[in-house]
């Protein structure tokens, strides 16, 4: 799961982060020390960690923005993508097919009848694979591969009023 | 040559004036935590209720937090402010008018009129009568909101009017002669150039709210009158984006004049400052539509550039301000008291919590994390230790408790920090297990999280009350330059 990928490198950057902030909270009430060379060390630390993040930051954005999900919405759907038309109201999801078959790609194509809602694709464990808005006026189509048999389960990920929480619908995919 | 600082007294208005912003903030910050740990005990199932009141507690926490934490930044941010340009302190107190009776009509509406939109109040969902609120709800929220603007609005043009008499323009107030051009003047005060920032973003997104509040209100009582839910969204989101943000930007002020004064050294304006406060102008308009990465109708550059700006906009934060933050008190000698460690905690707490906040920002990310737990995670993680921290800071400073009552402020400050952290971080531990925000009620594998989110919630708002009582006691001290 792309989110276990996402808490480790977040985890190490906020330990990068804290250490930097510990190691100069422990030693700053010591004897102070002239701040010119303070400064100078600093400024030229700072140079390379600045080249260092920019050099990172296109990279990740590369990789990233390689694979967008908006393909779909666009107009360019996978062939043997099986359509499904999915409407969100309060506070319930209509939608014109309720089953699918393990390893079929789905394209989700999102509206809303009343208010902003937003569709989250659960696996059959809840754990989230994918999402897009629903927006009343608007389609927004995503493309999601349910790769495992089981109910998988959509759920509401816009807050949409007072039975928000309630706004859950099942989907099968059969063997 | 040298700018000169006005350190003469404080008249008796502005400093009653400063004074009430920051007693009403410390008294607000406290209730609207107690807020937060009522909806974290819903989830618990430790404490019963109902969805309508739950998400009516949602609506008035999140707008009570925004609302005051603009109210008490902007208390920081005008104090340091006046000792360099002249303000207008009637507009001070004008500004807390307008202030006071959003909140009446907020509160108002949500407690009485029963809205529970939220306080983003995405379109169409203010005017959804199924929802269950009366229309002269949630009109009391909007207007209430759109009063809230109009204050601050006064105090932003006050401090453009203030700023261009005394530096001739906004781009001599940025320092602009001395980033791009040859000028060898002394540039701007690091507060000027802040302040400068903020009246330029928070002026543009107050008008973007005051448009779409206006839109809304007039759907609301003209349903003919047909407003586009992707237009509003764009308005709403800039507006929201744009106003939180600025909160931030006006209490670091508190860091770049307090931190010299307990380190002996001084917070430069150099060019890199400069550079980077200019940015800062830019990208904190230009990133909102990071908020927008799951509406695929959007255009795609559109997104792309919500995740660009997303990364670089940590750049001035990281590389220079909380940079500039560990180079000066490196070493130093300084003598940390409540100041010093609330004020350098959240330099911490901003530089951490950005961290999941810029990898939400990714729309691989974005995609399995949008409207989860995560995004409380990071933004209470900058907020609780970052500009709360800050705000705190400051009200121990500028009511002179630096010393007194040591030990029971040690205990607090640790249990902030610890109980900070932890409620913070168990967002993010739920955001990654894909638990969505914004739900009265839990499956049950999830309430264990929220059980133990409820106890450090507890500590962290326990920690919160003992410094604002603190502060509301020691009101007499208060400085008078």
């Amino acid at each position: 799961m792309i989110q276990d990928t996402v808490f480790v490198v977040t985890i190490v950057l906020m330990l990068v982060v804290t250490a930097a902030f510990v190691l100069v909270a422990l030693n700053a009430s010591k004897e102070a020390v002239d701040y010119a060379p303070v400064q100078a060390r600093s400024g030229r630390t700072r140079v390379a960690v600045f080249w260092t993040l920019i050099v990172a930051g296109v990279l990740v954005t590369v990789i990233t923005t390689l694979d967008l999900p908006y393909a779909a919405t666009r107009g360019n759907v996978s062939a043997d993508a099986v359509p499904i038309d999915i409407e969100g109201r309060q506070w319930l999801w209509v939608m014109d097919e309720t089953e699918v078959r393990a390893g079929d790609t789905v394209v989700f194509n999102v509206s809303a009848f009343d208010v902003n809602h937003g569709l989250g694709v659960y696996t059959p464990d809840m754990q989230m694979i994918s999402q897009t808005q629903a927006m009343p006026g608007y389609v927004n189509s995503v493309e999601v591969t349910l790769e495992e048999p089981g109910t998988y389960q959509l759920l509401c990920m816009e807050y949409c009023g007072l039975a928000h929480h309630a706004m859950t619908l099942p989907l099968t995919v059969t063997e | 040559m040298a700018e000169q600082t006005n350190t003469a007294p404080l008249s008796s208005s502005a400093r009653v004036g400063v004074l009430t912003y920051l007693a009403i903030s410390a008294l607000v910050f406290v209730l609207m935590m107690l807020l937060g740990l009522v909806m974290r005990l819903a989830q618990a199932t430790w404490l019963g209720v109902p969805p309508n009141i739950f998400y009516q507690v949602m609506t008035a926490h999140g707008a009570g937090m925004v609302g005051i934490s603009g109210l008490a930044a902007s208390a920081v941010i005008w104090y340091f402010l006046q000792r360099h340009v002249s303000l207008t302190v009637g507009i001070l107190w004008a500004n807390l008018g307008f202030f006071l009776l959003g909140v009446v009509l907020i509160l108002g509406g949500i407690f009485l009129g029963g809205y529970a939109g939220g306080w983003t109040f995405l379109f169409p969902l203010p005017s959804s009568l199924a929802s269950g609120w009366s229309t002269t709800g949630a009109a009391c929220f909007l207007f209430g909101l759109l009063s809230i603007g109009v204050g601050f609005l006064l105090l932003y043009l006050d401090f453009a009017r203030a700023i261009i008499s005394r530096y001739g323009s906004l781009g001599r107030s940025l320092g602009w002669p001395q980033l791009f051009g040859r000028s060898t003047d002394a540039p701007p005060p690091a507060v000027v150039v802040a302040a400068t920032m903020v009246l330029i973003i928070n002026i543009a997104g107050i008008l973007s709210g005051a448009v779409v509040l206006t839109l809304i209100l007039v759907n609301l009582f003209v349903p003919a009158f047909a407003v586009d839910a992707l237009l509003t969204k764009n308005l709403t989101y800039f507006f929201g984006h744009v106003f939180i943000n600025a909160t931030i930007y006006q209490a670091v002020v508190a860091v770049y004049e307090i931190l010299p004064e307990y380190t002996g050294r001084p917070w430069k304006v150099n060019r890199i400052f400069l550079a980077a406060w200019t940015a800062s102008t830019i990208m904190v308009m230009a990133v909102y539509p990071h908020h927008l990465l799951m509406d695929f109708v959007m255009p795609t550059w559109a997104l792309v550039l919500g995740q660009v700006v997303s990364y670089t906009s940590g750049f001035p934060i990281l590389v220079v301000t909380a940079w500039g933050a560990l180079t000066i008190v490196h070493r130093s000698g300084i003598r940390w008291d409540m100041v010093s460690g609330l004020l350098f905690l959240s330099m911490f707490g901003w530089s951490v919590g950005v961290v999941p906040a810029i990898i939400d920002g990714t729309i691989a990310v974005n995609q399995v994390m949008h409207n989860t737990m995560w995004v409380p995670g990071h933004f209470h993680m900058y907020l609780i230790l970052g500009l709360v921290a800050m705000l705190f800071g400051f009200m121990y400073y500028f009511s002179n408790q630096t010393s007194g009552k040591r030990n029971l402020d040690r205990v607090a400050f640790w249990l902030y920090v610890g109980g900070g952290f932890l409620f913070s971080f168990g967002f993010l531990v739920s955001g990654s297990d894909s638990i969505p925000r914004r739900w009265a009620a839990h499956l049950p594998e999830w309430v264990a999280q929220a059980q133990l989110s409820s106890i450090f919630g507890a500590i962290v708002s326990v920690a919160a009350l003992v410094f604002a009582v603190r502060f509301l006691t020691s009101l007499g001290n208060a400085r008078t330059a």
